[in-house]
């Protein structure tokens, strides 16, 4: 078993918790001060028209705000100016008041991109997808004021519909220009009152959100975890609903290919296993495995090898892979016909804008080998998953607690006391790194970690870099937890056997292809 | 029980103790031996909580019944077998080959003019925001790959964001990546559990959204009727002074749309901001159809917006009409923006705009504010004209629903003309795209409570419609609507002849 996740050491525990009661402790003091008048108060506060109403949110929500989260708000909402490749520029700010408010004195820093979600580097300013994006603007503007159901269809849906379809072996898809709101939206086109809804308890926030707007009953299983599953699965079909005692109409699981702040890959053959078994149907969310996993990037279920069949629901984001924006649901051309019915966002929202659908287009054609120079799809495919192998194992090999599985290019470390977290996401900006950390409440309180999300756009040398610094920053930080030693694949996976991997592609790293827009035109026109 | 009193003049042996038992009077033994008993009781009993009671050995199953029940279970298909909506999956068929813009070409070649789209300001395809879309494509490249707070700001959104403050007066604004979830999000960031939310009733599906996702109670007035309203305000204060513990901690919140757009006609901001510091109460403005639509009410609205900026609550567009590329916002004080920042699901959780979308978004507002209301005027001008010309060459052949400077029309059958069905209508458009004119029924789900009792065909006005092109769509609408009357007429002519013949 490739997946590791080492529980939080006791001590580190007790030491983040400390840490956090200071911080509240402290934030007591401050707060009373600044009631006092002692010291300047920066809070935004209620206009005087509206000082008589009711507050309009809980106290403690700004106390979380005001005495935590302003002390290190700039590591997160760092602006960038570029592009989000490989590298980026990130704008400089300083904050005269302790992080109150920001100045931009307009310099900016380079840093290797470990923060957006670029896993097959698609996110590029030329080459034939801008070409091909450039295209789709001069044929179609850059939006659509109507949605699919009125007069909001472009050629260019019709297209990449079938594209997604093809790419991802179902019948048909069907495509949404933002992908929150395709898992917000859509489920509850699915399933509705008298139905179960089983949910991995770190499911991203627009599931949940999608799942509560069902109307369904919601239950929680443990993280990836097939035994809870299945005993929340035999409890909801003999148990029924919980008052009025009758069975379940439908019971739908609700996973994710990888998860974000994890780093894990959902155990898919075994939870088809079981919804096969208890006749359940199956919601995937794709978000950040479509493109990243699988042999040829179709995901968790290329991954296994599982049949894509057998998922009644795939649903993806276009975000991270293909450069883009939106999302899909694909699957029998059954249901995809009654998303397309009765889905809200294709009966109210905006249709994709054209540029972003040729984009995707474009990269799917990569993908399938129809466009871009020959192998350049398994190129990026091979550079990505070799990529995150490469850095999971340096990592590893420092002797810090890393989450998550072998194959996964999210690659999350643990660093647990709020104070490291800062001085981490401070220094390495510094060291020209952008890595992304998080803490509560994004995570449980004593699991504030960083997060390396892993591109086909990086280069063994800029791992090698990258991995340089960490070291460095690590024995400062004392971050390096770990009591385990390293898993035993990380032995072999040295810069020879990165390298050997990828030998057949001898081609630049990096390509920016100069292309004329007339390439672009023929992939979209037609 | 015995009871030990720490006094330090007291001091108590074990023997003491034990002569206290001796000289206690008898009553008092039993009665604590019967307590002592009594707790021992309860440590052994059963435990009374129903959850508890389902596991227990009386009634549990066991693996084997349980086996058998989940062999039994028998669930529905994840898709019902719905019938097919034919009209409504052939729009998905129907694809434009050019942009949705004044004019829009078909992959069959036909050219429509479009009466259908929201681009009231005739910005989709304009040259000057589709360059400095391209110029940031060239950039930036498409996505934005990451939320906004994981590097995925770009200083273009900045910048936008700092724009659009600026044009409302405001504070601060936050830029959302769809228009849909805008209001979704932000409407629960503040309304929680436990609080109240006065609603017109005919609010669009995102507000409704929003408000189911907030949990808070829901209270619904009659459309634009602030009569009405300040009747359950005051309703409402009655109950808040009998309950005054619970009011302070109650946030209530009243929810409009600057323009409606399931009817087509404009709240009553004045009266709404005087009912919300009377009553206390925060009042949310979607604005995705009024943002630069209304002529003289823009500037009521920014006006407005500029006087009772702190006051207004919040102040939230998702528009998807005005300026195309441009997706969603919320503007307003400090205080009441910021907060979404960090509890807005639909901005802290997806992907930011595309930078090109907002660079397109930003040169668009850039051009709204040079216009000074130039196309604005226009286009209300334009609405205004059609609206008194279909009431007067339409008359009894359709009816006109909405404001007259409003630039969203809904059109209906007259009862004379025929049955206003939505298979009637969507034949009408079929018609239309004939004529040369592109017009869309107006499409809802079947939960949206919002949705008008009868279909419509939804009109929507673009500042650039010349004479000739309303022309053409009155004549359309007439021969149409004239046709189906003769048809009708005819039947009723038959009908007529063949009626006494039955008695």
């Amino acid at each position: 078993n490739d997946h590791s996740e080492e529980p939080t050491p006791y001590i580190e525990a007790i030491v983040t918790y400390i840490s956090y009661v200071l911080l509240a402790v402290f934030g007591h003091i401050r707060d009373f001060l600044r009631n006092k008048g002692f010291e300047a108060n920066m809070i935004a506060t209620e206009p005087d028209r509206t000082k008589s109403f009711v507050p309009l949110y809980q106290n403690f929500e700004s106390f979380f705000t005001r005495n935590l989260y302003r002390r290190i708000r700039d590591c997160w909402n760092r602006p960038i100016t570029t592009c989000p490749g490989a590298e980026f520029e990130v704008m400089d700010r300083d904050s005269p008041d302790y992080g109150w408010t920001f100045r931009y004195p307009g310099s900016t820093t380079r840093a290797v991109n470990f923060g957006s979600y670029n896993y097959l580097g698609f996110a590029e300013s030329s080459g034939y997808c801008a070409d091909a994006a450039v295209a789709a603007t001069e044929m179609y503007g850059c939006g659509v004021g109507s949605s699919r159901t009125e007069v909001g269809s472009l050629n260019i849906h019709t297209q990449l519909e079938r594209a997604m379809a093809e790419y991802l072996g179902t019948e048909d898809a069907i495509v949404f220009p933002m992908g929150f709101a395709t898992n917000a939206l859509n489920m509850a086109a699915l399933v509705g009152k008298g139905c179960c809804i089983l949910s991995d308890e770190l499911n991203h926030s627009s599931l949940v959100l999608g799942s509560r707007l069902t109307g369904a009953t919601i239950k929680i299983f443990k993280h990836n975890n097939p035994a809870d599953l299945e005993a929340k699965l035999r409890e909801a079909i003999v148990y029924g609903q919980a008052r009025t005692r009758r069975p379940f109409t439908k019971i739908l699981i609700v996973v994710e290919g990888v998860y974000s702040m994890e780093g894990s890959i959902v155990r898919l053959p075994e939870i088809i296993a079981l919804k096969k078994r208890y006749q359940a149907y199956l919601y995937l969310d794709e978000a950040h495995s479509i493109g990243a996993l699988g042999a040829s990037g179709r995901g968790v279920v290329d991954y296994y090898g599982c049949d894509p069949r057998d998922v009644d629901v795939l649903m993806g984001t276009f975000t991270k892979s293909f450069g883009g924006a939106g999302g899909y649901i694909a699957g029998s051309s059954r249901l995809v016909q009654h998303v397309r019915q009765s889905s809200h966002s294709a009966i109210y929202g905006a249709s994709m804008p054209a540029p972003v659908a040729a984009q995707i287009l474009t990269a799917l054609s990569i993908l399938l080998g129809r466009a871009g120079p020959p192998d350049e799809g398994k190129r990026r495919l091979r550079q990505l998953s070799v990529n995150a192998q490469y850095m999971r194992a340096r990592l590893h090999q420092l002797g810090l607690i890393v989450y998550g599985d072998r194959d996964s290019p999210v690659v999350p470390f643990m660093i647990f006391m709020p104070g490291k977290v800062a001085a981490f996401a401070r220094l390495s900006l510094a060291h020209g790194l952008g890595i992304v950390v998080v803490g509560y409440p994004a995570t449980p309180i004593i699991e504030a970690r960083a997060r390396i999300c892993l591109s086909a756009a990086h280069s063994l040398d800029m791992i090698d870099r990258s991995v340089q610094v960490i070291d460095k920053l690590s024995r400062l930080l004392r971050i390096r937890y770990s009591r385990r030693q390293p898993p035993d694949w990380t032995r072999d996976r040295t810069r020879a056997w990165a390298e050997a991997q990828l030998a057949e592609f001898s081609r630049p790293l990096a390509p920016t292809h100069v292309a004329s827009s007339a390439n672009g035109v023929a992939l979209i026109g037609a | 029980m015995l009871i030990f009193v720490a006094d330090a003049d007291v001091s108590w042996e074990f023997s003491d103790l034990i002569e206290a038992i001796y000289s206690a009077p008898t009553y008092h033994l039993v009665f604590e031996g019967c307590l002592i008993l009594f707790i021992v009781g309860l440590l052994f009993q059963h435990s009374f909580l129903p959850s508890k009671r389902r596991g227990g050995s009386g009634d549990r199953l066991s693996k084997a019944e349980e086996d058998q029940l989940i062999a039994e279970w028998q669930p529905e298909p994840l898709v019902s077998g719905d019938p097919a909506d034919e009209a409504l999956l052939a729009s998905y068929q129907r694809c434009a080959t050019s942009q949705v813009g004044r004019s829009v070409t078909y992959s069959d070649g036909r050219t429509l003019v479009n009466f259908a789209t929201g681009n009231f300001l005739d910005f989709i395809g304009e040259a000057r925001i589709r360059d400095r879309a391209l110029a940031s494509l060239r950039h930036y490249g498409v996505g934005s790959c990451g939320p906004r707070g994981f590097y995925g700001t770009m200083d273009v959104h900045l910048h936008l964001e700092e724009q659009l403050a600026k044009f409302y007066g405001c504070e601060e604004a936050v830029l959302y990546s769809y228009g849909f979830s805008t209001i979704a999000s932000a409407i629960p960031s503040y309304a929680k559990r436990h609080d109240i939310i006065f609603a017109d009733e005919r609010c669009c599906f995102a507000i409704q959204q929003g408000l189911e996702a907030s949990r808070s109670k829901i209270i619904r007035f009659a459309h634009n009727d602030t009569a009405h309203l300040e009747e359950l305000l005051q309703r409402q204060a009655e109950h808040d002074r009998r309950d005054p513990k619970k009011a302070r901690v109650t946030r209530k919140f009243i929810v409009v749309e600057g323009l409606y757009v399931n009817c087509g006609d404009i709240c009553p901001l004045g009266e709404l901001v005087k009912l919300k510091y009377k009553y206390k109460v925060r009042l949310f403005v979607e604005e995705s159809a009024s943002l630069g639509t209304l002529g003289a009410t823009r500037a009521r609205h920014l006006r407005g917006g500029r006087r009772q900026r702190a006051g207004r609550g919040s102040d939230s567009g998702w528009n998807r009409e005005c300026s195309g590329p441009l997706r969603g916002f919320v503007v307003g004080t400090k205080y009441v923006v910021d907060h979404q920042r960090l509890s807005g699901l639909g901005y802290c959780f997806s992907a930011s705009l595309p930078p090109m979308l907002a660079a397109a978004a930003s040169e668009a507002l850039t051009m709204v504010d040079e216009m000074r209301g130039e196309r604005t005027a226009r286009l209300k001008s334009v609405s205004d004209r059609l609206h008194q010309r279909l009431l007067a060459e339409l008359d009894n052949l359709w009816s006109v629903e909405g404001a007259p400077m409003s630039p969203i029309k809904h059109l209906r059958l007259h009862r004379c003309t025929g049955e206003n069905s939505l298979p009637a209508l969507e034949a009408a458009c079929a018609a239309a795209a004939d004529a040369g004119l592109l017009l869309t029924v107006a499409r809802y789900v079947a939960q949206d409570l919002g949705q008008p009792a009868q279909p419509s065909i939804r009109l929507s006005v673009n500042c650039n419609h010349s004479d000739s092109e309303i022309g053409s769509l009155l004549d359309f609408l007439k021969s149409y609507a004239t046709g189906l009357a003769k048809k009708c007429f005819q039947q009723l002519n038959i009908s007529r002849k063949v009626r006494p013949w039955i008695i």
